[in-house]
């Protein structure tokens, strides 16, 4: 039944998966939506909702492993899943088009820019190389890319995330696409980054009436930009409204749990109680340390730091900031060139080979990956067993009857001693990875990102049980993160760190409110705020606050 | 077929071969090192493997059973003879001066001159040389094309038909020594179908023709020790490549398939490519040694072999040097060329 008015019609999509007993599996299952020109409709869910299936699916594409199992995709009058090959390849470079989640992995890295963005109306003839050249520079222009005229002559490694990210966008709209589809795009960004490249986005599509699909996990960022949201959740639909209706007033309870746990910030900050002892559980003095030959690359300067018993001290900053490199530098894997680290008040040996054991228990890490972080090979019981034996000398039978209690702790059935770690979901993959640092009883674990890679329900529940074992257990965190709105729900003090240096520290209640230091405020104007509003009035407040810290960084 | 590129493509993630990413630069985070200075690297690396190597051949010669002048003299031999000629050849010397003098001469294209016949073996070198180029340069100029080609072919659609009967061809060439290959073609082509002569020595009066007639079954053979290894290494870094986003993203950018191999797939994995084309031309040397005896080719191979038999030692120092300095020079030259191919190393930031 195609109707006149909408652009895009899916009907009833199911795409399955065939596992390898040769049993299938739906992972996407019943989605109907439509799309009318101009229009943007948001696809929301956690990592496994079937959010990136459906969009490649309205492509006539699937991943290896799936295939369209029922359903139909209609844009105009093409059914989109009946066209052969070459037809589906025509319809792909020229009506409808994707901007990939990372675009320095989805750009080849042997061809230049130009080469890349003008490829498809060159090959097909729809324009000449000059022509197209000449439309991707007033796309260069229109997204507002620094050297509109030269950038294209430059290898996609040459320029930084959040122009490549601009750059497929023009790769997407060079064709003047019917449908733009938009996957993840800004998630690979910096925070400070993200907005002006959503803000690009949320213009090209007003200005050439294009319908789009945004795909996203982020609920707060879609009140910008989307004119209807669809929330997944397990393939299945969950809820389907405009935005408005969605953000304002939604009916289903997963729905409601996805908005508690947006990136927002608290609407206050508590006050925390601060007390300080002498000396302090840890407490860095004026390192600063590179890499490369002699450390001469610098990556941290003069960074002063002290963490309290029982406190949580965020560490926030962009990536480069050296948030990373400074807890390298306390855990011991890599030496600083100048400045002296002590715990309890002890001096502590630069590198991990040269300290004592107890040293060791004492600082533990937790990293951002914890599928990258815990052995496939080993069950629970070996991982987390290992520790203890090794920190606190306890006999292998001893440490099994610890490591049920732990994984207790972190709310884990105890029967997960004898799983591997790829049977466990994110969330509990990382709740292991939290064990594992505190199955040595250390006095500090440093927590790299633990939660970014989580979806935002899960990580909400990560912070939880970090506060829990907090209050149980007197163990201070040092929680590394470029989420400002994560931090200040959690952190006692904070550090803000930017270029190699600690530009402001405090408590959280201090530093969060005005009057704030400029780049607090910049990363502060960068969390999303769930009205649809925001965006146009934080593009205006970030390019003054950018003035303002006299940055001639490009973004 | 919206199905059918996807099957392709999870045949792929069947295969998943060896991990062979693109080659990155050595990239200490912060410090970059620009490319000439990784070139400067690179050639001081070969030169220290090429002097590491002159030692081994040096010291290889040295400690074999037997003194040279005995061998010179044969039953002829007396202490006083045996004396003048270790006096005459500077025997006597130390060994570290020894090498120094043969290193000095050697590097100034003094190869001395031969114990079996006086010859120089400079003149007699040349003229080896130039055959030797001759049935390698040919055997290099038919190999590399084509199993660049049916790797590809391969790539294209693995599992496939084609797909199926390359990579188990080239398997079973593999597995084959190349003195056999040679002896199966022989039978085949000179002794039972009489197209072909089966020994490949040379004369003055040679038309080019004859040349063509006499170089096939070398070539050929030399061809089918090489060409597996070539064809399967470029099957399975495409195929790598083809996994990647920035593929995914062509596909869905409507690249059609074609182009999606060539111009996509085909630049990122030059690096491994590169590298196993120049392993396997440096394999080639130690292929012409088997094929020249076999063939009687009066190339540097068989000048090798027969100086072995006459325990000449200058000609099989100077051959060995010849072809490790080959061997070394190769491979070099497929690092640098495989740098070079990275656009992240030949344009930086």
């Amino acid at each position: 039944m195609p109707d006149p008015d909408f652009l895009l019609q899916v009907c009833n999509l199911d795409v399955s998966v065939q596992n390898k007993n040769g049993r299938k599996h739906k992972i996407v299952d019943d989605i109907s939506f439509n799309v009318s020109p101009g229009q943007v409709i948001a696809l929301i869910g956690e990592s496994g909702s079937g959010k990136t299936t459906i969009s490649l699916g309205c492509m006539g594409y699937t991943r290896p492993g799936c295939h369209i199992s029922a359903g139909s995709v209609q844009l105009g009058d093409t059914q989109v899943l009946e066209q052969p090959l070459p037809k589906l390849q025509q319809l792909r470079g020229k009506e409808i088009t994707y901007v990939a989640q990372s675009a320095a992995a989805s750009f080849n890295s042997a061809m230049k820019i130009d080469a890349q963005i003008t490829e498809i109306p060159v090959i097909t003839g729809a324009m000449s190389r000059k022509q197209a050249l000449e439309k991707a520079k007033q796309l260069y222009r229109a997204l507002e890319l620094p050297d509109p005229e030269t950038i294209g002559t430059r290898y996609p490694h040459q320029v930084s995330g959040g122009q490549l990210q601009r750059l497929m966008a023009a790769m997407a709209m060079i064709s003047g696409p019917r449908l733009l589809i938009l996957d993840e795009p800004t998630t690979a960004l910096d925070v400070t980054t993200q907005i002006e490249v959503l803000y690009s986005f949320k213009r090209l599509i007003k200005e050439n009436d294009t319908a789009a699909i945004y795909v996203t996990h982020d609920l707060s960022l879609v009140a910008q930009v989307a004119d209807h949201i669809l929330v997944l959740k397990d393939g299945k639909q969950v809820e389907y409204g405009p935005t408005s209706q969605i953000i304002s007033d939604p009916k289903h309870e997963y729905t409601k749990a996805l908005i508690a746990a947006a990136h927002l910030m608290p609407s206050k900050i508590s006050t925390p109680d601060i007390s300080t002892q002498t000396p302090p559980l840890l407490q860095v003095e004026n390192v600063t340390a590179g890499y490369g030959p002699k450390q001469q690359s610098i990556a941290l300067r003069g960074i002063n730091l002290s963490i309290q018993q029982g406190e949580t001290v965020g560490v926030i900053g962009e990536s480069g900031s050296g948030k990373t490199t400074l807890g390298r530098l306390i855990s011991g894997l890599m030496s600083p060139k100048s400045g002296r680290i002590h715990l309890n008040g002890q001096r502590l040996k630069h590198h991990v080979s040269k300290r004592s054991r107890n040293d060791l228990k004492q600082i533990q890490f937790a990293f951002q990956m914890a599928d990258v972080a815990l052995n496939p090979r080993q069950r629970l019981n070996k991982i987390l067993g290992r520790p203890m034996m090794f920190y606190r000398g306890l006999s292998q039978k001893d440490a099994t009857n610890e490591v049920s209690r732990l994984l207790e702790r972190v709310d884990l059935p105890t029967d997960f001693a004898w799983r591997f770690p790829p049977e466990l979901s994110g969330g509990q993959r990382q709740r292991v990875n939290l064990a594992r640092a505190l199955a040595a009883q250390p006095k500090l674990i440093i927590c790299d990102e633990i939660t970014s890679a989580l979806d935002t329900i899960v990580a909400q529940q990560i912070l939880d049980l970090l506060e829990d074992l907090q209050d149980d257990l007197g163990v201070s965190y040092m929680f590394i993160t470029h989420d400002i709105a994560t931090v200040s729900k959690i952190a006692d003090r904070i550090a803000v760190m930017r270029h190699g240096k600690i530009v402001t520290q405090g408590p959280v209640d201090q530093i969060l409110t005005p009057p704030c230091h400029e780049y607090t405020n910049l990363l502060l104007n960068s969390v999303p705020e769930m009205r649809t509003d925001w965006l146009d009035e934080a593009v205006v407040e970030r390019r003054k606050l950018m003035t303002a810290l006299g940055d001639k960084r490009e973004t | 077929m919206p199905g059918q590129e996807s099957l392709a493509l999870h045949a792929i993630c069947d295969h998943s071969c060896i991990d062979i990413r693109p080659c990155i630069a050595p990239d200490t985070k912060g410090i970059t090192l620009s490319l000439l200075e990784i070139l400067v690297k690179r050639l001081l690396l070969g030169l220290a493997t090429l002097l590491f190597v002159s030692v081994l051949v040096f010291l290889g010669t040295e400690i074999l059973p037997g003194d040279v002048a005995n061998a010179i003299l044969g039953q002829g031999a007396t202490p006083e003879l045996i004396a003048q000629i270790r006096e005459r050849l500077g025997l006597n010397e130390p060994l570290h001066v020894r090498y120094l003098v043969w290193l000095s001469n050697f590097v100034t294209g003094d190869f001395g001159s031969s114990l079996a016949n006086g010859a120089d073996i400079g003149t007699e070198i040349n003229r080896r040389a130039s055959n030797t180029i001759i049935l390698a340069g040919c055997t290099a100029l038919l190999a590399v094309p084509l199993s660049i080609l049916l790797g590809l072919a391969c790539a294209i659609k693995p599992g496939g038909l084609i797909d199926r009967v390359i990579t188990s061809l080239s398997l079973a060439l593999i597995s084959l020594p190349d003195f056999l290959v040679a002896v199966v073609l022989v039978t085949i082509f000179a002794i039972k179908l009489r197209w072909l002569p089966a020994i490949a020595s040379i004369r003055p009066s040679y038309e080019f023709f004859d040349w063509v007639r006499i170089l096939i079954l070398p070539v050929a053979g030399l061809t089918f020790t090489i060409l597996a290894h070539m064809v399967r290494m470029t099957r399975s870094a495409v195929l790598n490549v083809l996994t990647s986003p920035a593929i995914e993203m062509a596909i869905l950018k409507g690249v059609p398939r074609r182009r999606l191999l060539l111009r996509h797939a085909l630049p990122n994995a030059f690096g491994p490519i590169i590298n196993v084309v120049a392993l396997n031309l440096a394999y080639l040397i130690s292929g012409v040694v088997v094929i020249e005896t076999l063939f009687n080719f009066p190339g540097l191979g068989r000048y090798m072999v027969e100086a072995v038999t006459n325990r000449d030692v200058p000609v099989v120092q100077t051959c060995a040097m010849i072809f490790c300095c080959v061997y070394v020079v190769l491979n070099m030259t497929a690092d640098i060329l495989s740098i070079m191919a990275n656009p992240r190393v030949r344009y930086q930031k």
